[in-house]
């Protein structure tokens, strides 16, 4: 079952505090995304925990009716100029 | 489930680098998975694959044991390091090139 990106990108403001949410419709059928997410609560963070952190936003959906999601979780102090 | 967990404790601690992932090195049948492939053969280090597909229960306990929802989860040394996303990043950056070169620290 599909999920629209303008509701995955809801998850994601909601799941995630302070969060800055780029969701990309990959395939265009609503089955295929990358998110690239930007946000303060990654600070020191391994990658694994960001990630979770992520999937804990989109609440069991993740490998389930959201079939394919690259994710891309950056702390704001990583974006180079 | 814990015998699913006994079983992949059994093969992160046996094998130093091991994908667990939808079907073979070969042919795998997912994109994801095909990625995961792709790395690791550029990494040419040896590696050891589990065919999820082949195997629910580790399909199934896999997800639990790492609280990873998606396949494929690479392991190395008995520790998760991530899914495609994050091989992918660390490649890039040579972290993981250094994580399967040298022996296990600590």
């Amino acid at each position: 079952m599909p999920i629209a990106a303008n509701e995955l990108e809801r998850l994601l403001r909601e799941g995630i505090p302070g969060a800055e949410v780029t969701v990309t419709d990959l395939a265009g059928d609503g089955d295929h995304y990358s998110a690239r997410v930007v946000s303060p609560a990654f600070s020191g963070l391994s990658r694994v925990k960001r990630h979770q952190q992520v999937y804990a936003a989109l609440g069991g959906r993740m490998g389930g009716e959201l079939h394919a999601l690259q994710v891309q979780a950056v702390a704001p102090e990583e974006i180079s100029k | 489930m814990s015998d699913a967990k006994s079983r992949i404790d059994e093969i992160v601690s046996n094998n130093e680098v091991v994908l667990f992932m939808k079907g073979t090195a070969l042919f795998p049948q997912c994109g994801f998975s095909g990625r995961a492939i792709a790395i690791l053969d550029h990494l040419g280090v040896p590696f050891e694959t589990v065919d999820v597909l082949q195997d629910q229960e580790i399909r199934h306990g896999i997800k639990e044991y790492s609280d990873w929802p998606t396949i494929p989860q690479l392991y190395v040394n008995g520790e998760f390091v991530g899914g495609s996303d994050i091989m992918m990043e660390m490649f890039e950056s040579g972290e993981l090139q250094q994580l399967v070169g040298a022996p296990a620290a600590q």
